[in-house]
């Protein structure tokens, strides 16, 4: 019941606010969603403090499809790994839910939005709560809708259509590969049912399967194809590009997009599955070699972005690619411990980000922001705590989650496990600097706005300053309390995440050299103390470096033209299929010689055969009756002869 | 209840309606005023009643049920013979549903001929209702055929200015393939003596027909239905068709004629040809991937709304056909949950355009934009319809899709495989058609003061919109009396698991 009402008050918000929105008015609908979403988000608490390392139960809410074996069911299933999962969800949600009532102020639709949360909070905790692959693709879809809706909230605006469209696209391609990995998994396991698949893994795993033209384990392909819908979802290579568009979204939908949310399903996923990918090698190898190229790659493009939310944005890209590589070198733990400590402070980085522009009346180009640190103290401030949580500081909560990825990293006995440790310390060493960036042409220096701009700026009202001081204290400590996450003897998990026998990786990254333990500080030290040269002991440097660095830097700020190529590559490409194809296939070949071209030699012919219409009825009856007999004796001559 | 005629009743009431509706006599507005009740009873009492046909309708037994038999052409061996069973049942209430939905719909957008417009609606209904039910070969064929009469009035007196090249393509491909079965039913009742279907199918398995026959009678049938369904490359008289028909006519195409050609294969093609359905499976499926991949980019370069969803129509249909010619539970019970979601949102989807063209005459994407901000009633529902079409879990659409790709699977990884670009593609030029229409700034002059849905289409969409989400959340309400009827189909044609051994 606990769980019904966690998971289902969201959706009951977004149906009373959506539907009756108009009729009770802007307040009402920030109070029954608010309202609502807290219910769900207590219930998060109590369930975290009955239900973490217990054992896992089910709560059956109504069949769905079933027909045979293939037996989706409505249910909430209730381990470890979903009450942290369901708790990160409704609780940041709910502080989002906040804030956006004083961010979304001035808005004329603030009911829609509110319902459009809710939705998109209802779709993920189905999601994360899933005890089957359909639910679990009825909540991914679920968080793709609403997040289309989210991104293409200001519908007015062509360029947050677009971004719409093309998230939605994007995921779509990616849920290509969840759908054929569903299909997959049934055929294998006859199943589609968590227990029934995680129960067999082990015996299934020296098994092959045929499928499309190759032998290959079966294990692996499944694990491929399931992985390329995380790579949509959480916005991997080559599958990223919807991600920083996004931000065409209301603050605060970022926040819950690139946050706590949608992003992660695919880390989820992954984790989920740890049964299934713990006998899968070259799955988990991809998934490293992924996860590694995402967050050197998108680290490189947020070093030369100008718009503040933008730079956030493949941050988050960044590090979803250090959570996947860390299920790739087989610590899922550490993985969801980041997706947990991220979701706190990458909530807070989005939300501040949101209080800045607010304060500069919706200006979010670096280039026009600067000395402002005075004017908004707190916002200031809890930037600061979400920054040092991001580069790893000691203590904060990215230290420990990424750490522990690093360590793990160096420690794993998989493929390219060197791989993903130095280009993730090459990594840390990006973010940490263009995390500074970010601080230093923000809130330092000397002012770039003009006077009217800057004479407006102000602190955020409480109902925004306070939801980010909720999340910079969750920032602080998140780290501390999940550390259980990655102890090798904790129960913490209670067998929601498996390990295979081999693994050893949770032991042996406990025990790596002093000076990989350093590394990411040092990273991090490297990374900040260079930011701080190049804007603000030397300010103007940047821009002599980004001049001597041209293509490169074009190359990176341009996001390695990934835009372009799949412009070129597939939009295009279909279009002018489709117009051949309807032009040229339907027009001029189907049509031409068949229906028209029928037609037009019938009237030929016609005019001939007039002269055998007579007109006399029986004739036509004897004509039909030599047609009826002469296929009836083919048909005798067939079966008889 | 149990004793009365209640297939006949509900076939044949729609009739009487329409005799009704034959003696109306007076002033226009009189007639009009008057058809127009007299056609919404007739079809909403004929709906509830195909709602008994339901409630009597045992879902454990797999044969046909509520069964009507009475001699009618004694000399010829051909009788009156009705009944449904767990395939057709839903398609007799997607029918007398959806003729209710019509009539409400163009209750104020046709002012022309009313009278005969609602008599040719009644008419269909009675066909539609009488082909599903049908169980004698010969009855079958003639409400099969007898369909396109209504159809083709409908389409050339109340359509738009092509009307007429669209009537006779219309007519043209359709009767084609109509002459080729009806040889093959000929030649099925030389063969078995018989034109009961249910008599026919066992006859011909206890027979064991040659498979060059087989072969010969599969093709003729298929000359038929692939028409109907339509596959490519037989579709190019549907955009026509559809584009110049009105919206109620267009709506019972899409919702029930397409349904024709499926729901032929089902009943015709599989049980009583199983060893030329499973030779001819791959060409089907070939059929079916280029229908969805070609239909689905030409989609995406319409500018006209009503031809996108034409086109859109033949790439869900693909997915039918595909599902049809799986020999597994999944394949077919999703083919059919298909057929359904597909009945109920590419008529919904017309009914959109149509709403549109009612206020602003004009199907061109082009002459949009912008109309969430005057009609945020019909921007959530084209929203709605628009994510079932793109099979949104939880909407109707999905149902079918999830399981006709995860049952071809079995068999073919390819296949499935290209059967899920689908799902990429149709969200592309859905999305893309909404972006074009209801997004945006709504700055075009003739659109300004465009009114929001009218009372009578909101009653119109009401049962299209709680269809598609219960459907979607709660499919095994239709799935549940299919179960029995579809696994003695496979057993027709010799499978007797849905299992595939793994290598």
């Amino acid at each position: 019941m606990l769980q019904i009402l966690l998971v289902f008050s969201p959706l009951l918000g977004a149906i009373v606010a959506g539907f009756f929105g108009r009729l009770i008015g802007d307040r009402a609908s920030q109070w029954v969603t608010c309202g609502l979403m807290g219910v769900s988000a207590l219930c998060a608490w109590i369930n975290l403090f009955a239900n973490l390392g217990e054992p896992m139960f089910q709560v059956e809410i109504m069949r769905w499809i079933s027909v045979g074996s293939f037996d989706a069911r409505w249910m909430l299933r209730v381990d470890s790994l979903s009450t942290i999962m369901m708790l990160v969800v409704s609780f940041i949600s709910f502080l989002i839910h906040v804030y956006s009532v004083g961010y979304m102020a001035h808005d004329n639709s603030i009911p829609r939005f509110m319902s459009y949360l809710s939705l998109f909070t209802f779709a993920m905790l189905m999601l994360v709560t899933s005890d089957n692959l359909i639910q679990l693709f009825f909540g991914w879809e679920g968080v793709g809708l609403a997040s289309y809706l989210l991104i293409g909230f200001w519908y007015t605006r062509p360029s947050a259509c677009a971004a719409a469209i093309k998230a939605f696209i994007v995921n779509r391609v990616g849920d290509f590969g969840l759908v054929l990995g569903v299909a997959a998994t049934f055929l294998v396991f006859d199943s589609i049912q968590y227990d029934v698949i995680f129960g067999k893994t082990h015996e299934i795993a020296s098994t092959t399967i045929h499928a499309f033209g190759h032998d290959f384990q079966t294990l692996n392909l499944i694990g491929v194809l399931l992985f390329i819908g995380a790579m949509g979802k959480s916005a991997q290579l080559p599958l990223h590009t919807w991600l920083p568009d996004a931000m065409e979204g209301p603050t605060p939908v970022s926040a819950l997009i690139h946050a706590a949310t949608m992003v992660t399903a695919g880390v989820f996923l992954v984790a989920r599955f740890s049964p299934l990918y713990e006998y899968a090698p070259a799955a988990t190898t991809l998934i490293t070699f992924i996860g590694a190229s995402t967050a050197i790659f998108a680290a490189t493009v947020g070093l030369t972005q100008f718009d503040i939310k933008r730079v956030i944005a493949y941050s988050t890209c960044s590090q979803l690619g250090y959570m996947f590589f860390a299920c790739g070198v087989g610590v899922y733990g550490a993985g969801i411990f980041h997706l947990y400590t991220h979701a706190f402070f990458k909530a807070l980085l989005f939300l501040g980000a949101g209080s800045v522009i607010h304060a500069m009346s919706d200006e979010q180009d670096m280039r026009r922001m600067g000395g402002i640190w005075k004017h908004i103290k707190i916002t200031y401030a809890v930037m600061w705590i979400g920054t040092l949580a991001l580069i790893g500081f000691p203590g904060f909560a990215g230290y420990f989650s990424k750490d522990a990825i690093l360590e793990a990293a160096w420690a794993s006995d998989r493929p390219l496990h060197f791989y993903a440790f130095w280009l993730g310390v090459i990594a840390a060493v990006l973010t940490a600097f263009y995390s500074g960036r970010l601080i230093w042409l923000t809130f330092h220096g000397e002012p770039r706005a003009d006077e009217e701009t800057m004479h407006h700026v102000h602190e955020s009202p409480p109902v925004m300053t306070i939801p980010l001081i909720v999340l910079a204290a969750g920032a602080v400590l998140a780290g501390w309390l999940g550390q259980g996450m990655v102890e090798p003897e904790s129960e913490f998990w209670a067998g929601s995440i498996y390990y295979g026998e081999h693994n050893h990786v949770l032991h042996a990254m406990h025990e790596v050299p002093f000076l990989v333990r350093l590394a990411p500080f040092f990273a991090m030290v490297v990374g900040l103390g260079l930011s701080y040269y190049c804007y603000m002991a030397r300010p103007g440097l940047s821009v002599r470096i980004a001049e001597a660095a041209g293509p490169i830097n074009r190359f990176f700020f341009n996001k390695w033209y990934f835009d372009e190529l799949y412009d070129l590559l597939f939009v295009r490409t279909a279009k002018a299929l489709g117009l051949v194809f309807w032009r040229g296939g339907d027009v001029g070949i189907i049509d031409r010689f068949g229906p028209d071209g029928v037609a037009a030699s019938t009237l030929f012919t016609a005019r001939r055969a007039t002269r055998l219409q007579t007109g006399y009825l029986y004739h036509y009856a004897f004509v039909m009756l030599i047609g009826v007999a002469a296929l009836v004796s083919w048909y005798l001559y067939l079966t008889l002869g | 209840m149990g004793d009365w005629p209640l297939l006949s009743l509900v076939t044949f009431l729609p009739l009487v309606g329409a005799g009704f509706i034959l003696c109306i006599r007076g002033e226009v507005e009189v007639v009009a005023r008057n058809s127009r009740s007299v056609a919404l009873w007739t079809s909403l009492v004929t709906f509830l009643l195909s709602l008994l046909v339901w409630g009597n309708f045992d879902p454990v037994q797999p044969g046909f049920q509520l069964v009507e038999k009475a001699p009618w052409l004694a000399g010829l061996g051909i009788t009156y013979y009705m009944g449904v069973d767990g395939i057709s049942l839903w398609f007799v209430l997607l029918s007398t549903l959806l003729t209710v939905v019509v009539v409400i719909g163009s209750w104020h957008s046709v002012h022309t001929r009313v009278k005969e417009y609602m008599i040719a609606f009644l008419l269909m209904d009675s066909l539609m209702v009488g082909v599903f039910c049908a169980l004698d070969a010969i009855l079958f064929y003639l409400f099969f055929e007898g369909i396109l009469i209504p159809m083709y009035l409908i389409i050339g007196i109340w359509g738009g200015p092509r009307r007429i090249y669209a009537a006779f393509k219309f007519f043209l491909y359709t009767l084609l393939g109509s002459v080729l079965f009806l040889v093959a039913i000929l030649v099925i009742y030389l063969h078995t003596g018989t034109t009961e279907i249910p008599e026919m199918t066992a006859r011909l398995h206890a027979s064991g027909l040659d498979l060059s026959i087989q072969k010969f009678l599969w093709i003729a049938m298929f000359a038929s239905f692939a028409v109907k369904v339509p596959m490519w490359p037989f579709h190019t008289w549907l955009p026509d068709a559809h584009v110049e028909a009105p919206t109620a006519g267009s709506v019972l195409l899409a919702g029930v004629l397409l349904k024709l050609g499926g729901y032929g294969f089902l009943r015709f093609s599989l049980p009583m040809l199983p060893e030329a359905s499973a030779y001819y499976a791959p060409f089907v499926f070939t059929l079916s991937i280029v229908a969805i991949v070609y239909t689905s980019l030409v989609a995406l370069m319409q500018n006209d709304m009503k031809k996108l969803i034409a086109y859109s129509s033949v790439a869900h249909m693909g997915i039918v056909t595909i599902g049809i010619f799986t020999p597994n539970a999944l394949g077919v019970e999703g083919s059919i949950m298909q057929m359904l979601s597909h009945g109920l949102v590419s008529g919904a989807l017309f009914m959109v355009v149509g709403v549109v063209y009612d206020r602003i005459h004009s199907r061109e994407i082009a002459a949009y934009g912008g109309l969430a901000e005057a009609m945020p009633v019909y921007a959530f529902t084209f929203m709605l319809f628009m994510m079932a079409s793109v099979g949104l879990p939880g909407t109707s659409g999905f149902i079918g899709e999830i399981l006709v790709i995860v049952g071809i699977f079995q068999f073919s990884s390819w296949v499935a495989a290209f059967a899920a670009t689908g799902m990429i593609l149709g969200a592309a030029y859905m999305l893309w058609l909404y972006r074009r229409v209801i997004f945006g700034a709504l700055v075009k002059e003739s659109l300004k003061g465009i009114r929001d849905m009218r009372f009578n289409e909101v009653v119109a969409f009401a049962p299209l919109v709680v269809l598609a989400l219960v459907m979607g959340v709660y499919p095994s309400l239709f799935l549940d009396p299919m179960h029995a009827s579809v696994d003695q189909l496979l057993a027709q044609i010799g499978v007797e698991t849905t299992k595939l051994a793994l290598r």
